[in-house]
């Protein structure tokens, strides 16, 4: 088994506070990782460092065998690596078909483009009903259905998913994991989920890291952590 | 009622070179978030390079004044200035992007006095006459319209009307159908979330500077075709009601700013025509301080409201 992304010794800082104090973090081909941990515990700078938002300040980032720490966000999109970024950022007053495009900015290839659309729709039958209507109009948890197929449009190896089930109603929420697990299945997209919810996190991925104040304080097999004792009492309520 | 219409012929000729000014105004704070006060004095950049290319230009076309000599000049001088946004945004802007916005605004400043003055070392302080690119004439209007016969509607103001146009109709084509006019639109609405799906920010900042910018030189175009004297200094009033036409609209809105523009245009002729020439400058300040305490987010401009 083979990592399609490895995080090494990664440090990010903002100013003179250090956000990450040296991660590591091995993401298997075709598998859904998780990073779990309290607010703040830098699970959002790893996403936004590995997609280019922000700069590593030491460490590297490999993926597929290439260092791409340090590159700008457009250029990481162009080799495979699609960001669902936390809170959504959908365009709202673009259309929901207009947003799906943006997703495929960076394709050329028309036919496939409108191909994987009609895919999406399917995947997500919500959004087919609304393709014409302003992203800005639609219910927290549609958005958050547009901004994963999104992420999706630009045929990704590897999707980065920060906190899908931030603020959105509990019975969406559900089905949006349905969903995330159907994806990491069907497509054999691997996954680097970022989530408040560890229950739920632990429950569809296969792997598991722990965070804590900028370092990674225990990794495991999800179902191992799930049974871990001091994981339980801190993250899953005892 | 014919002096009603005279005075709108009057004041849509003129607010198409407002409308123009506007929607590079809006342009750029839809991408960057700040007023470029530079770019009024771009405006006054076209119609110097309209100055100086054109008896070489027109020669090409044989000589004197003609349509397709004017086109030309025209072109060129919506080149250079599109080359001029570029550069200044890439020299001035650009290095200042991490800063505070009131960094950059500060900078704009600087930039429009280092034009203007520029303007006046390099040109000349004295107002210069623009070499006559089209024959320009009253049109006889056919008796048979009646009374409506006595309007004067000049081929200057066709041109210009006609012109401004073409050029909202291309932008809104750009805009509105073309990929890159579509990361323009998403690099407004987020831009972190734009450079996520792959859109070079750079670049479509820089593709906004030369859009709004050609635009401008453009409206310098157009007015020395109808007023037919230049100087350095001319982009000042021009720019500020040009901004004042863009906020009104809805800064950020490239409709909004073309209405705009067309509104301020038409209310100068009107108060013009029927009050008093005096009053011209004020009311469209007025306009503006109205606007900001009344409907700050403009004619068509939405306040923001974000959903969770």
């Amino acid at each position: 088994m083979s990592a399609i992304l490895s995080i090494r010794d990664l440090v990010v800082c903002y100013g003179s506070i250090k956000a990450l104090q040296g991660i590591s973090v091995e993401i298997p081909k075709g598998q859904i990782i998780t990073l779990v941990g309290a607010n703040g515990a830098g699970k959002t700078t790893t996403l936004r460092t590995i997609s280019g938002i922000l700069k590593p300040t030491a460490g590297s980032i490999e993926f597929k065998g290439e260092n791409i720490g340090g590159l700008p966000a457009h250029k990481i999109v162009a080799r495979g690596i699609a960001h669902s970024p936390e809170g959504r950022m959908i365009f709202s007053n673009l259309t929901v078909l207009e947003n799906l495009r943006m997703g495929a900015y960076l394709r050329r290839d028309k036919a496939g483009i409108a191909e994987d659309i009609r895919r999406m729709c399917g995947i997500f039958p919500r959004l087919a009903e609304r393709e014409s209507q302003a992203a800005g109009t639609l219910s927290g948890g549609e958005q958050q259905m547009l901004a994963i197929a999104r992420a999706l449009m630009s045929r990704p190896e590897c999707l980065l998913l920060d906190e899908p089930s931030l603020g959105i109603a509990p019975i969406l929420v559900q089905a949006i994991f349905e969903k995330i697990v159907e994806i990491n299945r069907e497509l054999g997209l691997t996954i680097l989920l970022v989530e408040q919810n560890a229950n739920l996190a632990l429950e569809v991925s296969h792997y598991g890291y722990v965070m804590e104040t900028g370092r990674i304080i225990l990794s495991d097999t999800s179902s191992a952590l799930r049974e871990n004792p001091s994981v339980r009492a801190a993250y899953l309520g005892g | 009622m014919i002096e009603f219409l005279q005075q709108l012929i009057n004041g849509l000729s003129q607010g198409a070179i407002y409308a123009l000014i506007a929607l590079g105004y809006t342009m750029v704070f839809g991408v960057l978030r700040f007023i470029n006060f530079a770019h009024g004095d771009i405006y006054m950049l076209g119609a110097f390079a309209g100055f100086y290319t054109a008896p070489k230009l027109l020669s090409l076309t044989g000589g004197g004044p003609s349509y397709g000599g004017a086109a030309l000049v025209l072109v060129a001088a919506m080149a250079l200035c599109a080359a001029a946004g570029v550069i200044i945004e890439r020299l001035c802007y650009r290095p200042l992007r991490a800063q505070p916005r009131l960094t950059v605004l500060i900078a704009a400043i600087g930039v429009s006095l280092f034009l203007e003055n520029g303007g006046q070392f390099f040109f000349g302080a004295d107002p210069q006459a623009f070499p006559e690119i089209i024959a320009d004439s009253a049109i006889e209007l056919p008796a048979s319209w009646g009374e409506f016969a006595s309007l004067t509607l000049t081929i200057g103001q066709l041109i210009v009307i006609g012109s401004t146009i073409v050029l909202l109709a291309a932008l809104r084509t750009i805009v509105k159908y073309t990929r890159t006019g579509m990361a323009m639109r998403a690099l407004s609405l987020n831009p972190l979330a734009a450079s996520l799906m792959g859109v070079n920010t750079d670049a479509v900042i820089s593709f906004t500077f030369a859009i709004g910018s050609a635009l401008a030189g453009a409206a310098g175009i157009l007015t020395s075709i109808q007023q037919p004297s230049i100087d350095p200094l001319m982009g000042i009033n021009a720019g500020l009601k040009a901004f004042v036409a863009a906020v009104l609209g809805g800064i950020g809105n490239i409709p909004g700013a073309a209405l705009g523009g067309v509104i301020i245009g038409v209310l100068e002729a009107l108060v013009v025509g029927y009050i008093n020439p005096t009053y011209r400058d004020p009311l469209v300040f007025a306009v503006l301080i109205l606007v900001l305490l009344f409907k700050p987010s403009g004619l068509l401009g939405k306040a923001e409201r974000e959903k969770v």
